[in-house]
């Protein structure tokens, strides 16, 4: 290429087309709303672009007061789930060319969980569930000194899809058992469960059997799949709670 | 980004009374076959409510018990009869897919295909009682 390419700014770069894109957002200011209302806002999206994207330019650009969590931003840290298009979704891993922009876009809290601000609820009853279920390894023996707990590659595929979860909420907001009963441990605290109780290493499964053995427990599932499309790590939630089921009645993992 | 892009901010166009709780969820097959399931179930229960209490008339009175079931040969009750077949099948074939679904972890994986093969359950059998059933109510 010749320095005659420089003085033009590259074509291409100017050509890639973007669009005008509506977001009805939910928003709820405590200090100021009895109810939450929907506000629109129209931004220039490209498709490759992502919802959170579209959140930080609201933000930033248009209006400062939104209120939503994102941390890593990049499906990881599960900070921002949220409900776009009425299905639980990381907002940082739904791009715009997977919606439907020929009309609005909704985004809102997910359900379930108390609202806080705008697209923010209070996570504490999700976390406290999760911790009901001891999610820590309890081990018995010692491993030899100097080594660690040596586990087969078959033992370890056993559990391999539970330890992906990043406790986005996603699930577990998802579930029809859980709007309507809040004491549900719900999905995530359950996959959490199933991440331990068929550890080999953990010796504890019985106590977290007994823990999901409970009227608000496992028995509680009605097989909605609602956490199974939800999970942004593609986790088979339902699967995991079917198989916590059956350990219960098995009496062991 | 272009400078004039920024978007308006306007009053919310949907007036607060619309959706207030927000969006309905919009679950898949899994959610809706719940609450079909539920909707039946508890239908169904209402109706045995109904058919337990008709039952028991014969021990106040033949004349009573036969007054009542007499009510049921309109074309109303049978109209009603389709619906409660309906309800019946689809929550007897919908409760073999939940069982299998707990139980074998194939079923757990293909549980949106069961679903499929519920409804098509569900059709052929109201295909097979609906005429007759309806020749019957009508024929009378």
């Amino acid at each position: 290429m010749t320095i005659a390419t420089l003085e033009q700014p590259p074509a291409e770069a100017a050509a890639i087309e973007s669009f005008t894109v509506t977001f009805l957002i939910r928003r709820f200011d405590p200090d100021v709303d009895t109810e939450p209302r929907w506000q629109d806002f129209d931004v220039e999206m490209y498709a490759t672009d992502r919802v959170l994207d579209a959140l930080h330019k609201i933000k930033w650009e248009q209006d400062g007061s939104l209120t939503f969590r994102r941390s890593c931003a990049h499906g990881i840290c599960g900070s921002d789930a949220m409900r776009i298009n009425g299905r639980n979704r990381l907002a940082c891993k739904t791009l715009i060319k997977d919606l439907d922009i020929s009309k609005p876009i909704y985004v809102e809290a997910i359900k379930g969980l108390p609202l806080e601000k705008d697209l923010v609820v209070d996570m504490e009853p999700f976390f406290a569930s999760y911790r009901e279920v001891q999610p820590f390894l309890i081990a018995n023996s010692q491993p030899e000194p100097g080594k660690e707990r040596v586990q087969s590659i078959a033992k370890r595929e056993i559990f391999d899809d539970t330890t992906k979860c990043i406790l986005c909420a996603a699930c577990t907001s998802s579930c029809p058992v859980f709007w309507t009963d809040g004491q549900y441990f719900g999905p995530a605290a359950i996959v959490n469960a199933h991440r331990f109780i068929f550890d080999s290493r953990d010796d504890a499964a019985s106590v977290r059997l007994d823990i999901l053995n409970d009227k608000e427990g496992v028995w509680r599932c009605r097989t909605t799949f609602n956490c199974t499309d939800a999970c942004p790590r593609g986790i088979e939630v339902t699967k995991a709670i079917a198989e916590v089921k059956q350990a219960i009645m098995r009496g062991k993992p | 980004m272009p400078e004039n892009s920024a978007g308006t901010l306007t009053a919310p166009t949907k007036p607060a009374k619309q959706r207030p709780g927000g969006t309905l969820y919009r679950g898949r097959e899994g959610m809706w076959s719940w609450v079909l399931h539920r909707i039946t179930g508890v239908a169904i229960f209402f109706f045995l409510l109904v058919h337990v209490l008709d039952t028991a008339l014969v021990r106040v009175s033949p004349e009573a018990y036969n007054a009542v079931i007499g009510t049921y040969q309109t074309p109303i009750m049978g109209l009603g009869e389709v619906a409660l077949v309906g309800a019946i099948v689809f929550h007897a074939f919908n409760g073999l897919r939940v069982i299998l679904v707990d139980f074998w972890s194939w079923a757990t994986r293909h549980q949106r295909f069961l679903f499929y093969v519920v409804v098509v359950l569900w059709v052929v059998t109201m295909l097979a009682f609906v005429p007759r059933h309806l020749i019957n109510v009508f024929s009378h």
